[in-house]
């Protein structure tokens, strides 16, 4: 399974745009195809666009799994998964949109982040729901934070900086900042858009993936705060991406049409893969399947769409929703959770994990 | 007198004398084993010059003698060593007399019995033993002495009529060797074996001569019974004239002995069974050159007065042609002449589609085998003969007919015009496109082709298996690269697509909810996406709210009538005209009457005056279709497929699954629920008033009122008989519909009427719109009131279908005739029945 980051094999094997609709009516006319899937359940009562889905995870939510939606009224949802009830709501960004929501390995703690210019901290433990502890963002752009976490008591936050490009990086939960990562003079990738942060199983230094409004994906070095490489996938500004540290290859989407694939090889080059086209524009987010298998995008066209991780084959439409899907998560148990501005969350089962 | 004549002489009486009168079988076989002295090299051979004497005098009388011995003779002697010796003269003596006597007895003898079946079976066992080469060998060598034209006429006549005759005289009793089946195969082996002997004669020096032969296959020929003798001489004589210049002699004299009236017959055979130009050269030499009907027949009957041949045979007939310097004079000439007639616009009205494709076919096969030297000189010409003929197709009304000439058009023109820009038409690629462009392309690979292959294998089908792997090969390549470069096989490969069809582009701009927003949006809005959303909404919303539609019916008939496509919208002409046939629906009296006016109004262009004949065809199907106002009562409710309202449209991919949902649904119930009786679960279709009945007449009597009258930009009568044709299957179509209305009966009568002036029309499209709209009168008018009310145009009518069925050139027009013709019988019988109850 796993292989060395600089290998350039598999990216070759997924459709290229222009051979994708004759595949497509191949199998379709090859076998019989089975009518698109219905969710598991849908859940109601966010009374507002829902903008932000996490799922609990880990051992910690024994056994009574939970989703966090974050809505455009400024509430965070703690929905049971097993009544399909909402168990409580979070009122911590005086009423303002909340754009992310992030569980921390080590307990019952979660990260919001909402248009308030807040990044709140909550206690969740035995019911408990007050704000422990709270960031000041500085700027109020589109861009989702994101952390490096993993079990230790200090992780590592990378928020949207100062300027509307800049991003920083702090140390948590001390809050010091470690550094702030600037494209230089030369460079103008226009706004931050969405951050990735992860490590590589090789070496200690974390490294972050940025995406910018002129549709390119950068990738920092932290440690050394440069820029180690550029590469442009997208005509319109990237909105979401998300990588696979294993196969050292990443997706971004975009408000255009193309869904970009893209690889890194060991000199720690980005280079584009092929992209994949879709039928309407706009992808508001990404997500890989935590088991790397699949990939879900949240398109403004109001519908899900699920590809086939290793070869981009796309593998379901899913039209639900009547309005732009904003988010959509991965449960470790595979569940799919697409939150839209229909105001709807939707759970789907596809090609459950063995 | 010669001694040894009359010694034979002697002996012959003196054995028949015996044969008549001794019972005793050894007396007899010793007086049969004197005489079989003179036949054969037995132990004691007679002398040559006795021999001689009695081969030609006395050999029929004995065998005559032979024929009609009793059937208890035979058996005299044990062994049917007595038998064995009689049966020996018949298969060792003079092989056209013994054929003679044969068949002579056969056919003399009257009805079943030992003996017919004892010599039918002896004349078997003659064929068996190629006695019929020997037979025919001797007729070749005979050339000196050619005294009997008698004889050999009647031995002509007995060797091809052979399977006739013993069919006739055995009745069921048939021999399988005499079936035609098997007689003309072995017929045309023992031919080859004749001709071996004359070649081996010629080059021992001696003189043949194969008229004979010709003769016989002639005559076999006439008989058409080419393909069972030439199917068997054919690949013969194409393996012996290989490389041979004296069989290819022989071959030639063969087929210039044949007497002119089987010319035709054998050249046709020889034509379809040789495989390729190359053999049929070899096998026919400079014969159209030297023989003048050969002339004819190939370059007249063959190409322009038949049009049997297949395309391969085609192709090797004029690939003959063009393989000689001498011949190729007559492939120009025959290339003029075909265009010649490709170009008669008499010949397009007057010949059917099948010789025209035929001709077409020829014409390409001529070209791709002249070359531009031969071509130059007469360039002009052709091209004006071509010209003529696209102009001539392009007017027709048949669409066959139109994709014809702009398929020879366009290769014609770019071999004849190569400098110039290259003619380009637009029709679709199909069968016959690509196989016509196959004959076009120049000889050499397709006579190459054909020589290599069987005669069947034309280059057309040969080529399509080696395109068809290579795309196999071009589509499995990424197909592999992708295998190949996954090396990890994970269970994950099973994963299978769910259906992504409902996957569209959303359309943003929100389709109007009601109908006057729609002839608004459709008149004034710059909006392209809002005209859009509105044109394929408004159908939708004409079904569902036909009060509001009534109020502007006619104004949004001229809209959609005049509407153009101002964006490229996909299955616009549909979107289109299934709204207009909807406000037609909802309001048929006032937008029928609006439409036919506009029929015949100015400035209309053609293809609007079709779209409204389709449209009233088609809004009277739907007004005359039964159980139609449920249907409209339900098309209230969100159906499928309709765009009815924003959040309908918005949810559309979803809504494609509502149907499987629902099936799972009620298919739950229904199993879940028990029911204690079982009534009529399911009513029957109900009935209900034809809704064109009210309207029908409006339909019908503008639009057949004014079609004599011509217009400045509009002549039904004139060039604008496509529209003509178009209208009589419209009205053919609203009759059909009208069946069991009140008005039916003005309505027969009035398009018999028109009928009647037409019938003559030139056109194959108006014929067949006639021919259906009788036959729809027929039908919908009912029997009683036809019979009362137009006898008279009954009668013109039968007599101009008789007429047609028999004499029109169009295939259809002559079915459809027929059929007409059908149901006027049904009618009368009809009418003759019911007197008695």
């Amino acid at each position: 399974m796993c292989e060395s980051p600089g290998r350039p094999g598999p990216a070759l094997c997924f459709c290229v745009p222009s051979q994708s609709p004759g595949d497509c009516a191949l199998l379709s006319m090859a076998a019989h195809v089975p009518p698109p899937p219905d969710p598991q359940f849908v859940l109601r009562g966010t009374r507002s666009a829902v903008h932000a889905l996490h799922f609990c995870r880990g051992a910690q939510a024994q056994g009574c799994q939970l989703l966090f939606s974050g809505s455009q009224a400024g509430l965070v949802h703690i929905w049971s998964l097993q009544t399909r009830r909402a168990v409580a709501a979070l009122d911590g960004h005086g009423g303002q949109c909340v754009t992310w929501l992030q569980t921390l390995p080590q307990g019952h703690q979660l990260l919001s982040q909402g248009r308030d210019l807040k990044l709140c901290l909550w206690d969740l433990v035995e019911g408990r729901n007050a704000v422990v502890d709270s960031v000041h963002l500085e700027s109020v752009g589109f861009c989702r934070s994101a952390i490096l976490a993993s079990g230790q008591p200090r992780w590592t936050l990378a928020v949207p900086g100062k300027g509307s490009n800049e991003v920083q990086i702090l140390e948590m939960p001390s809050r010091t900042p470690v550094c702030t990562l600037k494209p230089e003079a030369g460079a103008k990738p226009g706004m931050l858009m969405c951050l990735r942060l992860w490590q590589a199983n090789s070496g200690p230094r974390p490294l972050l993936l940025a995406g910018y409004e002129d549709g390119s994906v950068v990738l920092w070095d932290i440690s050394e705060r440069k820029m180690c490489s550029r590469v442009a996938c997208h005509e319109e500004p990237v909105m979401g991406l998300d990588f696979d540290p294993q196969k050292a290859r990443g997706v971004s989407g975009s408000a255009g049409k193309a869904l970009a694939v893209w690889s890194l090889d060991g000199r720690q080059a980005l280079q584009v893969r092929g992209t994949h086209e879709l039928t309407n524009p706009g992808v508001a987010e990404v997500t890989i399947r935590p088991d790397r298998k699949i990939l879900a995008t949240a398109g403004w066209d109001h519908r899900i769409r699920v590809f086939h991780w290793r070869t981009m084959k796309p593998l379901a439409v899913l039209a639900l929703h009547s309005a732009a899907v904003q988010c959509v998560a991965f449960a470790a148990s595979g569940l799919l959770a697409a939150g839209s501005k229909d105001q709807r969350i939707s759970v789907w089962s596809l090609y459950p994990p063995t | 007198m010669d001694p040894a004549r009359s010694e034979v002489r002697l002996a012959v009486q003196d054995a028949l004398h015996t044969l008549s009168s001794s019972e005793d079988g050894g007396h007899i076989f010793s007086t049969l084993g004197s005489l079989k002295r003179y036949l054969s090299d037995t132990e004691s051979p007679a002398l040559p010059r006795e021999k001689e004497e009695f081969a030609t005098v006395h050999f029929s009388p004995v065998l005559r003698r032979l024929a009609v011995m009793s059937p208890g003779w035979l058996e005299l002697l044990p062994d049917g060593r007595l038998e064995e010796l009689w049966a020996s003269f018949f298969l060792e003596g003079p092989a056209d007399q013994a054929f003679l006597v044969l068949m002579e007895s056969i056919e003399s003898t009257a009805g079943p019995s030992f003996r017919l079946m004892r010599m039918a079976q002896l004349l078997a066992e003659f064929l068996r033993a190629g006695r019929m080469a020997a037979l025919m060998e001797a007729q070749c060598r005979q050339r000196t002495s050619p005294g009997f034209p008698l004889l050999r006429e009647t031995l002509l006549s007995r060797v091809v009529g052979l399977p006739d005759r013993l069919g006739n005289c055995l009745q069921r009793g048939n021999l399988a060797e005499f079936l035609p089946q098997n007689y003309f195969p072995l017929l045309g082996k023992e031919a080859v074996r004749v001709l071996q002997a004359v070649v081996d004669s010629l080059r021992g020096g001696s003189d043949c001569s194969v008229s004979f032969v010709s003769q016989v296959l002639g005559k076999v020929c006439v008989h058409g019974r080419q393909q069972e003798t030439l199917g068997v001489l054919v690949p013969g004589l194409t393996t012996l004239t290989e490389g041979s210049c004296l069989w290819q002699r022989v071959c030639w004299r063969l087929v210039e002995q044949v007497p002119d009236r089987a010319v035709e017959a054998v050249l046709t055979g020889f034509v379809e069974a040789a495989p390729g130009p190359e053999v049929l050269s070899r096998l026919l030499g400079n014969l159209v050159v030297k023989n003048k009907k050969a002339r004819f027949v190939v370059t007249r009957k063959l190409l322009f007065l038949q049009y049997r041949l297949t395309t391969p045979v085609l192709q090797s007939l004029l690939g003959y042609l063009a393989m000689d310097s001498q011949r190729r004079p007559l492939l120009l000439q025959a290339l003029k002449e075909l265009l010649d007639t490709w170009g008669s616009s008499s010949a397009i009205r007057h010949t059917p589609l099948p010789q025209q494709r035929y001709i077409s076919k020829a014409v390409l096969i001529c070209l791709a085998h002249l070359g531009d030297a031969e071509l130059w000189d007469s360039r002009d010409e052709l091209l004006g003969s071509m010209m003529a003929g696209v102009k001539c197709r392009l007017d027709s009304s048949l669409p066959a007919m139109r994709h014809l000439g702009m398929i020879v058009a366009e290769v014609v023109s770019a071999r004849l015009h190569p400098e110039g820009p290259p003619l380009r038409f637009q029709y679709e690629e199909d069968e016959l496109s690509r196989e016509m462009r196959a004959l076009a392309t120049p000889g050499p690979a397709g006579g190459g082709a054909l020589e290599a292959g069987s005669p069947s294998l034309a280059p057309a089908p040969a080529e399509t298996p080696t395109e068809t792997p290579a795309e196999a090969v071009d589509s499995s390549v990424p197909q592999a690269q992708l295998e190949g470069s996954d090396s990890e096989l994970d269970s994950d490969d099973e994963f299978v697509p769910y259906d992504m069809s409902g996957d569209r582009e959303l359309k943003s701009s929100k389709a109007p909810a009601y109908v006057r927003d729609c002839v608004e949006a459709l008149t004034t809005s710059e909006d392209g996406e809002r005209w859009e959303a509105a044109l394929r909404a408004l159908e939708g919303l004409v079904c569902k709210s036909p009060e509001a539609t009534r109020e502007v019916s006619v104004e949004l008939a001229k809209v959609l009538l005049h509407l153009e496509e101002r964006t490229c919208v996909a299955g616009f002409e549909g979107l289109r005209q299934r709204a207009l046939v909807a406000v037609t629906v909802t309001d048929p009296a006032r937008v029928a009457e609006y439409l036919t006016s506009q029929f015949y109004a100015l400035n209309y262009s053609l293809r609007q005056r079709m779209d409204i004949l389709d449209v009233l065809t088609l809004a009277a199907q739907e007004l005359s279709r039964p159980g139609r106002l449920r249907r409209a009562a339900q098309h209230g409710h969100p159906g499928p497929g309709t765009y009815c309202s924003p959040p309908l449209a918005a949810s559309q991919p979803g809504s494609a699954a509502a149907p499987d949902w629902r099936l799972a649904v009620e298919e739950r119930i229904r199993s879940k629920t028990r029911r204690f009786s079982k009534g009529a679960p399911r009513l029957g279709p109900v009935g209900g008033p034809n809704a064109f009945n009210s309207v029908a007449g409006c339909f019908f009597f503008p639009l057949i009122q004014r079609f004599d009258r011509p217009l400045v930009t509009f002549d039904l009568l004139g060039d604008d008989q496509l529209v003509l044709g178009k209208l009589t299957h419209t009205l053919g179509a609203m009759m059909y519909l009208a069946v069991n209305a009140t008005v039916a009966v003005p309505m027969g009568k009035a398009l018999l009427e028109f009928v009647w002036a037409l019938r003559f029309h030139g056109d194959a499209y108006v014929r067949r719109g006639l021919l259906s709209a009788v036959s729809s009168v027929l039908l919908s008018v009912p029997a009683q009131r036809l019979l009362e009310d137009l006898p008279d145009e009954l009668l013109e009518a039968r007599s101009w279908l008789a007429d047609v069925a028999e004499k029109d050139p169009d295939e259809d027009c002559r079915v459809l005739a027929v059929k007409a013709l059908l149901l006027l019988e049904r009618l009368k019988d009809k009418l003759l029945l019911p007197p008695s109850p």
